[in-house]
């Protein structure tokens, strides 16, 4: 965060934002269209036209509450807010740069924990074999969750369909996939 | 007519059935598809979440390697897979430097000269033109187009089909011979990656899907993505018991529909491996079956005019 008492060239948080993502968060002016249409909205702590409110202000106490929200971790992608926005702000990429943000600080939301083991399990798995290995991804899954019961019922006629490879696929240039991994800076175990 | 194929993983997996269609489908019109040597993940919603580097650098890898291939075209029919592709390609085409990074990061060349093409492209380009005239089986049918998310946002950078409205799966489905139902959930959101996560979420946004298909007498989903297929059709049982009444009717591949259309047997198409079953009624042919019928409408509610 910029000191903006020192800094001869002061930048807001939002500013600072900006830098990063491009984003021009001070050109929302509350018509709401994004809240309206998102389809998680209902389950949020802060729907998206509120939390581009709470970047405007500029406070570090409202950044914070965002960081420890779950909203950011239940935006999942869709992209209508950014379709609807007049000022075609790209809220995802702020959900996404927020994500990031929330993780390295260790603020993430406790009942998010499942939605972030999701995540992990499924990178865990392209670290190993350079694919997702369906299978591997929900048993790692549930040994990060302990949701040991989850979807054992649906799991034999799964098989039966023949939507289950009970043998991951290995590519050959894995270790090549392992090093993306690792000059992103993301060891086997998920972690950043 | 060789072309690219990136299957992506849902297809060598839970969503195997929409590989084997669209190879199948492929195979009628003479095209030979290859698949990318050794390609990767494409990282999905994970990646992007979670570490940006990481989102542009695998689905770069991917398209590297069909450059090495001398490969032009990519067809991705995994609407993820797509989306990723599509925006990885756009965003290191507007930054050079980035561009150098990520490279260094896959450690291969990149140019980001292939074309990517989503599964109703891909038709538009190579096969709409023909389809009429192999339709053997006019699929007599009244079908929901489920478009979701990904392949019509982002808007500005992927370019394809009206955004809130779309018409292109719309049109293969009349060429085929079904009739396209007028309904007001084509791109709403499903609950995507949060099947497992967050199983509730999945039964709700994909209950609404699922809820307004049947009022407006749909007899078939159609789809073209993966995440779509598994949570409108694996999730029956959450979606049921969340609109607590019983929906039965089946979710195809856009592909799947094309197919039998065209006269390819249900079991090439992988019918048998859909988890809700699909029981089409054997239904005489209209002559009329080809045209545009006016629609009945349950309620007025439309997204865009």
């Amino acid at each position: 965060m910029s000191s903006s008492h020192e800094n001869h060239h002061p930048l807001s948080l939002s500013g600072e934002i900006q830098m990063d993502t491009g984003v021009p968060i001070n050109k929302c002016y509350q018509c709401g269209k994004c809240s309206a249409g998102c389809a998680l909205a209902s389950e949020m702590d802060y729907p998206p036209s509120l939390a581009m409110r709470m970047l405007q202000t500029n406070e570090p106490l409202q950044y914070d509450k965002l960081l420890k929200s779950m909203t950011i971790w239940l935006c999942v992608s869709c992209e209508m807010c950014l379709t609807r926005c007049p000022m075609e702000i790209d809220i995802p990429t702020l959900m996404d740069y927020l994500r990031q943000k929330s993780l390295r600080a260790k603020k993430t939301n406790p009942q998010a924990k499942k939605i972030i083991a999701f995540h992990k399990s499924f990178l865990d798995s392209i670290n190993y074999t350079g694919r997702l290995y369906e299978m591997g991804l929900i048993v790692d899954y549930k040994m990060r969750t302990g949701a040991m019961a989850q979807d054992v019922a649906v799991a034999p006629k799964m098989f039966v369909k023949g939507k289950l490879n009970p043998i991951p696929e290995l590519i050959k240039g894995r270790k090549k996939v392992a090093a993306i991994f690792n000059r992103v800076h993301i060891n086997k175990e998920g972690k950043q | 007519m060789k072309i690219g194929l990136y299957p992506g993983c849902s297809m060598k997996g839970g969503s195997r059935e929409y590989k084997e269609s669209v190879e199948a489908l492929a195979k009628v019109f003479d095209i030979e598809l290859v698949e990318i040597p050794d390609w990767n993940c494409c990282g999905a919603t994970a990646a992007h979440n979670l570490n940006r580097e990481l989102s542009l650098s695998l689905p770069a890898r991917i398209m590297a390697l069909a450059e090495q291939e001398g490969i032009t075209d990519i067809l991705v029919p995994c609407a993820a897979c797509y989306n990723r592709l599509t925006v990885t390609q756009h965003e290191l085409a507007k930054d050079p430097s980035l561009c150098t990074k990520v490279a260094s990061i896959i450690d291969l060349k990149y140019k980001g000269t292939t074309q990517i093409l989503n599964i109703l492209q891909f038709i538009d380009k190579f096969i709409a033109d023909k389809l009429e005239a192999k339709v053997v089986k006019p699929f007599n049918y009244n079908a929901a187009c489920y478009y979701g998310c990904l392949l019509v946002r982002p808007h500005a950078i992927l370019n394809f089909d009206r955004v809130e409205d779309p018409q292109s799966m719309d049109n293969l489905v009349k060429k085929a011979g079904g009739t396209a139902v007028d309904w007001a959930f084509k791109t709403e959101c499903c609950g995507a990656g949060m099947s497992v996560s967050r199983t509730d979420t999945v039964a709700r946004l994909s209950g609404k899907i699922m809820k307004d298909a049947v009022d407006r007498t749909a007899e078939v989903v159609v789809v073209a993505c993966p995440m779509c297929h598994s949570n409108l059709d694996m999730r029956r049982p959450e979606i049921n018991k969340y609109l607590n009444e019983k929906i039965d009717i089946p979710v195809l591949y856009i592909s799947q529909v094309l197919g039998l259309a065209v006269g390819i047997d249900a079991k090439t198409l992988g019918l048998n491996r859909h988890m809700t079953e699909v029981n089409l009624p054997e239904k005489p042919v209209k002559p009329a079956a080809v045209a545009e019928k006016p629609q009945k409408v349950v309620n007025t509610q439309k997204t865009e005019a």
